[in-house]
């Protein structure tokens, strides 16, 4: 498996999210500047957090019309898989490839603080190796990460079974209490909380590696699929 | 060349956490007859063109696409020629 990760101008956490895949979950992971438009021979495009064109207008509006995304939305309509976290969630959401908006938190407070979620799906592509309804402690940095989508589309995303993570105390005002979500075909993953944060003991903790070493497991399934 | 005057609002069923605050505010101060508060976004456009209905048409896409979030957001527009 090789891993994408894209870097918008104002990212920030796209060397943690490379550390994390490469260092400690032992996935190559390369760098990728938002102007390129190619995202061959990966099997997967990560868009990390920071505040990618200065949040200028909303958050990720404006990196939605980078260069790359034309090659995220490419992928992702291929069957690639796609994780936004953080900033890259509200990109995912501006760029249509996931339902939704991340409106400002209640508190109007940009929070930094570790988040207790919940695993309530642990059949997707990016939670497999947690066990369901497993307690995982991730931080979670964002002043606009409250989950808003009308109440057709929220009662579609529960019904599908779309929500992957929720806030055990809810810390932003999200519906639903809502920390990560899947598109309906499950290849594109959005969540506020950082699972490359805790990576390591070191850290507080490697209740985030569940979300790579996921990934891996499944693209490593596919290809023995495809090899069998 | 017209000129488009364009307000961005939050749709009624998205609470606005800073509008409330300004709300309360508001109230702090005294004027407590405040009844509401809507926060949103002005913009103005200058843009070259001579058909009306083209003009309206483009900016139209450009609200759509990049100015308002059509999934949180509302907006509407006033275009003159100048």
């Amino acid at each position: 498996m090789r891993a994408a990760v894209i870097t918008f101008p104002g990212s920030n956490c796209d060397t943690d999210l490379q550390w994390a895949l490469q260092q400690i979950c032992g996935i190559p992971a390369d760098l990728i500047p938002a102007s390129q438009d190619s995202l061959a021979g990966y099997d997967a495009v990560f868009l990390p957090g920071g505040f990618s064109y200065g949040d200028y207008l909303r958050s990720g509006a404006i990196a939605r019309f980078s260069p790359i995304m034309g090659a995220v939305k490419q992928f992702a309509a291929a069957g690639g898989y796609v994780i936004g976290i953080c900033n890259g969630f509200q990109i995912l959401t501006e760029a249509g490839l996931l339902p939704g908006a991340l409106q400002w938190n209640t508190s109007l407070h940009f929070i930094c603080a570790p988040a207790t979620l919940t695993v309530v799906n642990t059949a997707t592509a990016f939670s497999n190796q947690y066990t369901e309804n497993q307690a995982i402690t991730l931080p979670i940095a964002h002043g606009e990460g409250n989950y808003y989508a009308d109440p057709v589309t929220l009662a579609d995303l529960e019904a599908h079974h779309q929500v992957v993570f929720r806030y055990r105390e809810n810390p932003n005002g999200s519906l639903n209490d809502i920390a990560g979500i899947t598109n309906r075909a499950g290849n594109v993953l959005g969540m506020m909380p950082h699972p490359e944060r805790r990576v390591e003991a070191l850290l507080g903790g490697t209740d985030g590696q569940g979300v790579f070493n996921s990934l891996a497991h499944t693209v490593k399934e596919a290809a023995v699929h495809v090899a069998g | 060349m017209y000129k488009a005057k364009i307000y961005v609002n939050y749709k009624p069923s998205v609470l606005d956490p800073k509008a409330e605050a300004i709300k309360t505010a508001l109230t702090r101060m005294d004027h407590q007859n405040v009844q509401d508060v809507l926060y949103g976004k002005y913009f103005e456009l200058t843009l070259d063109g001579t058909d009306e209905a083209a003009v309206r048409d483009q900016v139209e896409s450009i609200c759509d696409q990049l100015l308002a979030n059509v999934n949180m957001e509302t907006y509407r527009f006033d275009l003159e020629a100048v």
